[in-house]
């Protein structure tokens, strides 16, 4: 058989199969593996009355190669996902971790409104459960990228997550284990069952086991806990091969390693928090149920340091500005204010800064900062931080660069503005030009694109604004190679 | 047309079979709700009970199921039934996970379950599934206003994608703003040097493209219709005109600079004064050598100072910052150095503002030997030859001042978005500004603006979505950018261009409620010509024709519902979603009488936020009074006030809306839907007067998607009021 004819039937049950919320469709990790093409089983499977998808399962459609892949299943990726596919585009969103939502999902609130991500993540979603043309692949990594802009095959790893599409997410697994693990959602600061929703707002709105537990008398509690055959302990690893035309990294960023800023003493001082941290105690979801409390003694913290550039600007740590800090502290400033506390103390924040970067709209929202009385601001680049044993209170040493004065502050809590880094670019293809700070700037080639955070440290709206451009340049790509390849047979 | 077949099919998994009597929710489903086949099963959701289902839609002509299971918002990979309505009453998050699992709960859990398996019933024979509206035209091309970056990128991107595209340009040439540039600042590594604008490229590429077209000297004089088929009529200078049919619009109108004769304080008035646009035509006349100022004398001394105009707290000047500056005027400072070394070049900032890899084009500038000085600039006047610039040195604490021979101010970016249509007209600036895209549409002639003149979206995650459906604003007119954010903007914006055709032409909803196939159906012999739904849209999808009657525009429609809601004659409405699909629900329940001591609660929760709030209360197994029927609605904006009266009258004891945040932040995701809620349950108090019941009887709450804890406890504390005054004296007439 010819290359064309064979890449005829590939393609066609690929996008038979990319249809992901097609009626009945199983969307289990086992079933969903199967249904893409495994290495060795592929290729022939249709073409030789293989293994094909059962009936129900398949709506032919456009048969041409519109599939692009998305890597990263965070707000950029599900963007660039969503819009693409409402173009008509076939899209295959992979995410390695076993939800989608991303880091966005972690945060409490968004500046400058000051709402919730999860309203955002709700509409995406719901987007997302009516649309046909996308396909979720989570607790998946891409392994490796093949081929050429127009036509790459990429290896996919799945991870088993032990819970098959049959969950109900009734929660009786999570009531049955007792082992817990240190919550990855709220960055290890409880601890949650060892069967667990990943959060509030997940999706797949499925448990997930962790691996910890796996052989262990605690999974077969979960497994025995479960009325719906929905833990199957004997998954495994899986890889699986797909053909796109097109590929978009949106995979994120991550917080910079604070405790690599030694003078700081993170990971040394309990009550120096990293601003990601700061978030999840804010949130109604985090550890503390939304209240402000200081580590050491879970005390509510009054009198906060916010230490800008923590990582970033540096050439010692992050070269780049991570240009979200800014607007992040300012809004943690008014968690403060929202915290309730009574006294003088009041919610007092104070932010060490080099430069404010509220650009463009967003000085709005500093004007509005700057006029609260319990919001300070100091321009200095903080030196070091000592921490007071008997009170667990942290004294921040530094000089205020307006008049060169040299302070000794002290603060019930110092909350580390840590800059954005790329999330993991090691597995990147070498044909992605990335910049200084690994962030991807695009494949030389055009076939391949950096979304959001992974391109640039971005806040939401740019993130979605940078994820709408990639499905743009993506949807040129699939378009182009449909034009360019004859209609499949039906 | 098919006939109406019913089936419900009630769940017993998940515990509903422990904490309810499922063979009694059957029979209500079959006595009172007339279910054509009532089934059991104990794991609806599994490939076997999704069989039985789709069995009955494929042998028994099932059209309309009624799932009594979990949320509508869990397990819609498993209960997707294309061409089939469908209706689900909550029994798992909404009663089995939400009331107290105890004995002394049973009564009133299994008769919250009956009622929601009859509201179910009763929603579904009164809606259809959505057959989608045939398209009126479906055109692919595109419209892109404004030959600058921006638009020439939205252009070609549309045209590379496959669609044709005109471009309109109301100047005599392409390339905008950045043709005017001499370098820009550079978008990748390294970051180190003024780069070439590529503006001349760019410009041949859309030129010779061959799905592009090009209108110099050309304004849009009229802009009719909708996504998938707009008229558009294009005034060239000359007074010719054409008419264009496009499906899409992109406007990439741009800026102007702010007018540097407004800052007589900072010497807008002197002559060696000017702004960063000005200082680019010095740089290009220099072409790399030294630069010289108008009076032909070449400049060993510059200061820039930034936020000129800008980041003003006095409301004469511009509030907002225009981002790109800073990163401008260390390219301009670099023009200097670069040519003559020893050029003396200082920034005098607030706030030196380079985000990202930009700190690397700021160290280069160090590493140059352009001075940077954080000061607040007092005022610049002009001295022998050149310019003395006053101002206080913030570090140094002390008041200062420079002698140079020229002064460059650093003005911010004014968006060209045209009208503002939500300002008075006479209340306008100074200078009239002229409409952009001059709409026939009912609410005005341009985009509605968000702040600043810009035509943003208010939304963080989804910064494209204007309220005008199929039109995209891109480029630094819809939010102050450089050149490097204006190409990704402008390359989105083609996208969302793109998606509105391909909206229009399936003859589905775009965002938020993307790929809804209902519209809105008018029966218009019914109409009053009240204008309150063309008044109200948010999205401006609603016309008057010459007799004012409505027209409804279905692909500028986001099936919100709102013209529902503000219909008082009740002529509008979804086939999956109406004022009967609704109000036959809020009939249907079992009514206890007012001896009993149970009240009844309406709740209509909007479903965006509200709804899945409580149902993450149900997954948190937060306890609410069983007292409440929920009824999710699109947007509190399709709220109708006969939905509220009819409760009234049928002996609901309460009615609690929740909706989203209102205001200047506000998170409805239809705009104003929960603002004109408010205001018409506002006139819901004079009935409420009429019929001698207590202002308590209806309330409204603001909540957001994560007041898990927050709305339970804002139910529990109304049941308890409602408690408090008693049973409602309709009870006995109802």
């Amino acid at each position: 058989m010819g290359d064309k004819q064979r890449r005829a039937t590939m393609v066609n049950s690929r996008t038979g199969e990319a249809r992901v919320h097609e009626a009945r469709r199983p969307s289990s990790a086992h079933e969903e593996g199967h249904r893409i093409r495994k290495p060795r089983l592929r290729r022939n499977a249709a073409r030789a009355g293989g293994p094909r998808p059962r009936e129900h399962s398949v709506t032919r459609s456009i048969a041409t190669a519109q599939t692009i892949l998305v890597v990263g299943g965070g707000v950029a990726g599900m963007t660039a996902a969503l819009e693409a596919a409402e173009c008509g585009a076939q899209v295959v969103l992979v995410e390695k971790s076993p939800t989608l939502g991303g880091r966005t999902a972690l945060l409490n609130r968004y500046f400058p409104k000051m709402c919730h991500p999860t309203c955002g993540l709700e509409i995406n979603l719901r987007r997302l459960k009516s649309n046909r043309r996308v396909r979720v692949l989570t607790s998946t990594l891409v392994v490796q990228i093949a081929g050429a802009r127009g036509d790459y095959t990429a290896t996919l790893e799945r991870k088993p997550r032990y819970v098959n599409e049959r969950c109900t997410a009734c929660g009786e697994c999570a009531r049955a284990v007792s082992a817990r693990i240190p919550n990855p959602f709220n960055y290890g600061l409880d601890t949650l069952p060892a069967a667990y929703l990943p959060h509030a707002m997940a999706y797949p709105q499925r448990y997930v086991l962790d691996p910890s537990i796996i052989g262990t008398p605690e999974a077969d509690k979960a497994k025995a806990a479960c009325r719906y055959g929905a833990i199957d302990l004997d998954m495994r690893a899986e890889r699986l091969e797909v053909g796109v035309a097109a590929i978009v990294w949106a995979t994120g960023w991550k917080p910079y390693d604070a405790a690599k800023i030694q003078p700081y003493g993170y990971g040394r001082f309990r009550n120096v928090v990293t601003s990601v941290e700061f978030e999840r105690l804010a949130d109604p979801h985090g550890p503390t149920g939304g209240r402000l409390l200081r580590p050491s003694d879970a005390k509510p913290a009054t009198n906060v340091a916010f230490v800008q550039c923590a990582g970033s600007r540096d050439e010692n740590h992050l070269r780049h500005c991570s240009r979200i800090c800014c607007m992040a502290s300012l809004k943690q400033t008014q968690y403060l204010r929202d915290a309730g506390a009574s006294g003088e103390d009041a919610g007092r924040s104070t932010i060490y800064y080099i430069d404010i970067r509220a650009i463009d709209r967003f000085e709005d929202f500093y004007r509005k900062v700057r006029q609260d009385p319990a919001v300070r601001f100091v321009k200095s680049k903080v030196a070091r931080i000592a921490q007071d044993d008997a009170t667990g209170d942290l004294i921040l040493h530094g000089v205020d660069t307006e008049g060169y004065r040299r302070y000794a502050e002290r603060h019930d809590l110092v909350v580390l503005a840590v800059g954005m880094q790329p999330e993991d670019n090691a597995g990147l293809p070498a044909d992605l030009a990335l910049d200084a700070s690994g962030f991807v700037e695009g494949s030389r080639e055009r076939g391949q694109f950096g979304a959001g955070a992974a391109s640039s440290p971005l806040d939401v709206n740019r993130a979605a604004q940078s994820a709408t451009a990639a499905a743009m340049r993506a949807l040129s790509v699939v378009r182009e190679r449909a034009a360019a390849e004859p209609a499949s047979p039906t | 047309v098919s006939e109406t077949r019913t089936a419900a099919y009630v769940c017993t998994g998940c515990g509903i079979g422990e904490a309810l009597d499922a063979p009694a929710l059957s029979k209500v489903a079959q006595r009172e709700g007339k279910m054509a086949i009532v089934r059991e099963h104990a794991f609806l959701c599994s490939d076997d009970g999704v069989r039985l289902i789709r069995d009955d839609i494929a042998n028994e002509a099932v059209t309309h199921v009624m799932i009594a299971a979990c949320s509508r918002r869990a397990k819609t990979d498993a209960f997707d039934f294309p061409a089939t309505a469908m209706a689900r009453a909550n029994l798992r998050e909404g009663v089995v996970w939400a009331v107290a699992a105890d004995d002394a709960h049973a009564e009133a859990r299994q008769e919250m379950a009956a009622d929601y398996v009859r509201m179910g019933c009763a929603e579904l024979k009164k809606i259809k599934a959505p057959a989608g509206n045939a398209p009126a035209a479906a055109n692919r091309r595109i419209l892109v206003v404004g030959g600058g970056v921006s638009g020439l990128t939205a252009a070609i991107e549309a045209a590379d994608a496959g669609h044709d595209v005109v471009v309109v340009e109301k100047s005599a040439s392409l390339g905008g703003f950045a043709a005017r540039l001499w370098r820009r600042t550079p978008a990748r590594e390294p970051y180190a040097e003024p780069q070439p604008t590529g503006i001349d490229e760019l410009i041949a590429q859309a030129a010779s493209h061959p799905r592009i077209a090009v209108r110099l000297e050309s304004r849009v004089a009229e802009t009719r219709g909708a996504p998938g088929r707009f008229s558009v009529t294009i005034a060239q200078e000359s007074g010719a005109t054409s008419v264009e049919d496009v499906g899409a619009i992109v406007q990439a109108s741009g800026f102007t600079t702010y007018d540097i004769a407004k800052l007589p304080e900072l010497g807008g008035t002197c002559p060696h004064v000017i702004d960063q646009a000005e200082l680019e035509v010095l740089a290009r006349a220099a072409n790399g050598g030294p630069i010289r100022r108008g009076d032909g004398r070449v400049v060993k001394s510059v200061a820039f100072v930034q936020c000129a105009g800008q980041r003003d707290d006095t409301g004469r000047h511009l509030p907002y910052c225009s981002g790109h500056c800073c990163a401008t005027s260390i390219k301009q400072a670099m023009y200097f150095k670069d040519a003559v070394p020893d050029v003396d070049a200082v920034v005098l900032y607030s706030d030196l503002r380079m985000p990202g890899m930009g700190e690397d084009f700021y160290r280069s500038a160090q590493r140059k030997g352009v001075a940077f000085t954080k000061a607040r600039v007092s005022g610049v006047e002009p001295n022998d030859g050149g310019c003395t610039v006053r101002f206080r040195d913030l570090i140094l604490d002390a008041d200062a001042a420079v002698d140079v021979d020229l002064v460059v101010l650093a003005t911010g970016q004014v968006p060209s978005a045209g009208v503002d249509i939500d300002a008075p007209e006479d209340a306008q600036a100074d200078v009239k500004p002229v409409s952009i895209l001059n709409l026939a549409y009912r609410q005005g002639r341009d985009l509605p603006q968000l702040a600043h003149g810009f035509a943003d979206s208010h939304f963080i995650c989804f910064p494209y979505e204007t309220r005008r459906t199929g039109i995209y604003a891109a480029g630094p007119v819809r939010r102050p950018m450089d050149l490097a954010q204006a190409v990704d903007d402008a390359t989105g914006a083609a996208l969302k261009a793109i998606q509105a055709i391909e909206n229009a032409a399936a003859g589905r909803a775009a965002h938020p409620r993307s790929g809804d196939l209902s519209y809105p159906i008018v029966r218009l012999e019914g109409c009053t010509q009240c204008k309150r739904c063309t008044v109200e849209c948010p999205f401006g999808a609603i016309d008057e024709d010459d007799k004012r009657f409505p027209v409804f525009n279905a692909s500028r429609c986001r099936r919100c519902g709102t013209c529902m809601g503000a219909c008082p004659v009740r002529v509008i409405s979804f086939e999956n979603y109406s004022v009967d699909s609704v109000g036959a629900q809020i009939k249907s329940i079992d009514m206890p009488d007012e001896l009993s001591q149970k009240p009844r609660i309406l709740v209509l929760a909007c479903e965006n936020d509200a709804y899945p709030a409580l149902d993450m209360a149900g997954h948190t197994r937060r306890r609410y009074s069983p007292f409440v029927r929920v009824v999710p609605v699109r947007c509190l904006g399709s709220v109708n006030t006969i939905w509220v009266t009819d409760a009234l009258n049928g002996g609901w004891d309460g009615v609690m809306l929740l909706g989203c945040r209102k205001g200047d932040d506000y998170q409805c995701h239809f705009v104003k839907g929960s603002e004109m809620a408010i205001d018409r349950m506002s006139k819901v108090a004079d009935t409420l007067k009429q019929l001698g019941l207590e202002p308590e009887r209806v309330i409204t709450h603001e909540v957001a998607i994560t007041d898990v804890a927050r709305v339970p406890e804002l139910i529990d504390a109304y049941a308890a009021k409602i408690v408090e005054i008693g049973p409602s004296p309709m009870k006995a007439f109802a």
